[in-house]
């Protein structure tokens, strides 16, 4: 008996990470959220969701999966980083197939960056839940 | 949506400080002293890269 329930709590410990890490990647700050830090996570998703948003409004490009440019691939890559919000964006054909006025590349880089840093913040939220960060 | 160049590299700063305050220490009074540094150094530098610019052209 004693040795199931150690067992469970271990299979649920071990798998417990992966889940923060998946969910903080999905949705902005949730990583965060599920581990109670409150204030984080909230700041977390409000940052992310508001790049990726004003990237958006200045008409940024969402890139597709791509074999062309090298740099294509690796903007697609920073592009996925952002979850649902890519999928959404996705879905809804948010965003431009092509930079056409000058701020637009800004806003294409407001996109990417805004995934980079959510991927940055679900590894962070990974590392607590592990006990490799501190705090 | 229009933005000045300035206006974009406020925010972006802001963002991007913010997230790596909060990832890159533990202790919440060095998030903030962290993320501060970061946003000065973000705005900071693109100004002063700005000036370099201003300067080689002329």
């Amino acid at each position: 008996m004693a040795t199931n329930v150690s067992a469970s709590t271990r299979a649920q410990s071990s798998s417990f990470p992966t889940m923060v890490l998946i969910a903080g990647w999905l949705v902005p700050g949730a990583g965060h959220l599920m581990l109670r830090k409150w204030i984080r996570g909230t700041l977390l998703a409000v940052s992310i969701f508001a790049m990726f948003t004003i990237g958006l409004a200045l008409k940024g490009k969402i890139y597709t999966p791509n074999t062309g440019d090298l740099l294509d691939i690796l903007n697609f890559a920073g592009d996925l980083g952002n979850g649902i919000l890519y999928v959404l964006a996705r879905i809804f054909d948010l965003g431009q197939a092509a930079v056409q006025v000058a701020t637009a590349d800004y806003g294409t880089k407001f996109i990417v960056v805004a995934g980079l840093l959510n991927i940055i913040s679900a590894v962070d939220a990974h590392s607590l839940a592990t006990g490799r960060k501190r705090s | 949506m229009t933005i000045s160049h300035f206006g974009a590299v406020i925010l972006f700063s802001l963002f991007t400080s913010v997230v790596f305050g909060i990832t890159q220490r533990s202790d919440p009074r060095m998030m903030i002293r962290f993320g501060a540094f970061c946003f000065v150094l973000f705005v900071g530098g693109t100004i002063a890269a700005s000036w370099v610019m201003w300067l080689i052209k002329h």
